[in-house]
This record gives structure tokens, C-alpha cells and sequence, in this order.
């Protein structure tokens, strides 16, 4: 016997990238058909994954190599300086080589053709930004995050916040506090 | 990465700052695309009768006629719909108390108006493209203060 069968492959397509989605649990939203904004930045993982997953139904994610590996290589920053451990006194441009097996220029030259920023900056950026969380959190002492942060000194820490921010952690810490407060 | 212009909204009530900002924001190397309204009344219309994406970041004038830069900034941070917009608040007094205050009120940005137009270029290319970075790697807003 024969079946005949009309589809609508619009339809199809799209069910089938909301059950991927939602499955790896990215918010997204449709926009239109051969667009989907993603509502956060997605890991280098997960935008593997997907990949994986929507390759079996023949769709392929239509992606700059660059922003992928500059995914990439921001994760890897992020992982490292948001670990429990100390950071490690080996240098950045070191670790970043060994673990993304290219050379720091041709890292750093993607970098900034990329997102128009230093991946020094963007390092000092998200050493500051773990400081914040954890002046928040309140559990260490300012030297204590200097320490853990590897600065050479608690001096070194509150100059690079100062000159990332434009105020000094004391002041970043009575803000928070009463911002909370306030709203 | 991004390819689209970062939508840039300016409150602003002088026609020369306007301009000077204008004119500064074209210099700087990310592509922008800038909305300027005159008065917080206007700037509060605007942003509830969008259709489409909010803007990228709000810079807000302090003295405003009719409403006010942190008038327009409490509405902002109460408001379902725009409370994680990113604000830069754009003025002329640099007083400390002045700035800490407005970072209380939700501000995230701090700019104090540059003399120099180079300066200003700078300024402006420093908040776009760290406030792209809260933007493009989930970094947390409620920590975003900036005071240049």
C-alpha cells in the first residue's frame, strides 16, 4: 500500500529546531525562517552540540569559523578565571597557546579582528568582574581576592579596578549594597 | 560576530551636544546606528512604543526639560520591559557623591562630558565596546559600573 503525504517543510524545520533547543535548554526565539536569536551567548559546547544535533536533520548552522573560535577562546579565559583554584602565575598568552594548540599571535590577531578589543583587556575585564562577585559575596578580604586572583598585591588589584571601573572597590561594594537597598 | 549596527539612544536637550555626540560616535570603529531624542518625555515614548529591539545602551542627559535624566532612570529600572537596559548617564558635574548616587539609582555608566572632541571619541568607544562585552559573554549587569 501507498501512502500519500503532503508537507509543509517550513513547519517541519522549525519544530524540529524548537525541540533541539529547548532539549539543550538555550532560550531562543524564532525570527525568521533561516534566523533564530538566541536569547544569551551560548558556550562553545553547546553551540557544538547543536550543531551535532541539527546536522541529522540535514541543518547546518551557517556560522563565521572566527566568532566560533573566538567563542572559543573566550570560554577557556572565563573557565580559568572563575575556578575555585588560585590562578595560575603561568602566563595567559602560555595557556591559551597549549590549550587552543595555535600560536598567542594568530589567537590574539582573531581576537581583536573579532570583537574590536584586546584579549588583554578582555582578561583584565574578567579578572575584574570575578573581584566584583566576590566582594559581593563577602566571604574574602580584598587581599585574599588579590591573592586569589594572583595580583602581586592588594595595591596592583585596586589600581586595575579603579582604572577598569572608574571607582575603587570600597566605593563598588557601598554602591551594591545600597543599590539592593533601594530597588 | 555581531555584523548589524548596535542601536545607540541619546536623550540630550542641546542641539551642540547633539551634535558633538553625533559626529564622535561616527568615529568610533564599532557600527552604530544612533536615535537622538530632546527631553526624557520624548525618550520615554519612544522606548515603550518600540517595535523591535531596545537599544544597545541609553545615554541620558541629567537636565532635561519636562523629565529629567534620573527621572527617566527610575521609570527605566521599574519597568518590566526596559529595567535591563543599559544606561550611561551623560553629564557635566563630576561631583563624587553625584556619581555614586546615580550608580545607586541603577545608572551603569558614569560619563562626565569631555572638553576635547578626541576625548570624547574615546570615552564613547571605551562604554560601546565594554558594555558589548556585558552583552556578547553573559557577564553579569547588575555589576556593570563604569565611571569615565
Amino acid at each position: 500500500m501507498k501512502l500519500h503525504i503532503k508537507y509543509d517543510t517550513v513547519t517541519a524545520c522549525k519544530m524540529i529546531l524548537q525541540e533541539q533547543l529547548e532539549k539543550l535548554e538555550i532560550p531562543y526565539e524564532l525570527t525568521s525562517l533561516g534566523e533564530v536569536e538566541l536569547k544569551k551567548a551560548v558556550t562553545y559546547t553547546q553551540h557544538k552540540d547543536l550543531n551535532a544535533a541539527l546536522k541529522r536533520y540535514g541543518i547546518e548552522i551557517l556560522d563565521d569559523q572566527r566568532s566560533i573560535f573566538v567563542q572559543k577562546i573566550k570560554d577557556t579565559i572565563i573557565e580559568l578565571v572563575n575556578s575555585e583554584e588560585r590562578l595560575p602565575s603561568a602566563k595567559f598568552s602560555d595557556f591559551l597557546a597549549q590549550k587552543l594548540n595555535h600560536s598567542y599571535g594568530h589567537i590574539s590577531k582573531i581576537f581583536s579582528d573579532v570583537t574590536y578589543t584586546s584579549i588583554e583587556n578582555f582578561i583584565i575585564l574578567q579578572k575584574i568582574e570575578r573581584a566584583k562577585q566576590l566582594i559581593i559575596a563577602g566571604d574574602l578580604t580584598l587581599t585574599e581576592i588579590a591573592w586569589q586572583l594572583n595580583y602581586s598585591s592588594v595595591q596592583h588589584l585596586s589600581n586595575q579596578f579603579k582604572k577598569t571601573t572608574g571607582i575603587t572597590p570600597t566605593s563598588f561594594q557601598r554602591i551594591i549594597k545600597m543599590r539592593r537597598k533601594a530597588m | 560576530m555581531n555584523q548589524s549596527p548596535l542601536n545607540i539612544l541619546l536623550a540630550d536637550d542641546d542641539e551642540d551636544d547633539k551634535l558633538i555626540f553625533r559626529d564622535a560616535i561616527n568615529e568610533v570603529k564599532v557600527k552604530t546606528s544612533l536615535t537622538m531624542v530632546s527631553d526624557g518625555v520624548e525618550l520615554m515614548e519612544y522606548l515603550q512604543n518600540l517595535d523591535g529591539e531596545l537599544p544597545a545602551i541609553v545615554f541620558l542627559d541629567l537636565n532635561m526639560p519636562r523629565k529629567g535624566g534620573i527621572e527617566c532612570l527610575r521609570e527605566i529600572r521599574n519597568d518590566a520591559n526596559l529595567k535591563d537596559l543599559s544606561i550611561a548617564i551623560y553629564s557635566t558635574s563630576a561631583s563624587e557623591q553625584d556619581i555614586e548616587d546615580t550608580f545607586i539609582k541603577g545608572a551603569n555608566v558614569y560619563i562626565k562630558k569631555p572638553n576635547e572632541f578626541n576625548t570624547l571619541v574615546k570615552v564613547l568607544e571605551e562604554v560601546i565596546t565594554i558594555n558589548w562585552q556585558y552583552h556578547t559573554s553573559d557577564l553579569n549587569k547588575e555589576n556593570f559600573v563604569l565611571s569615565i
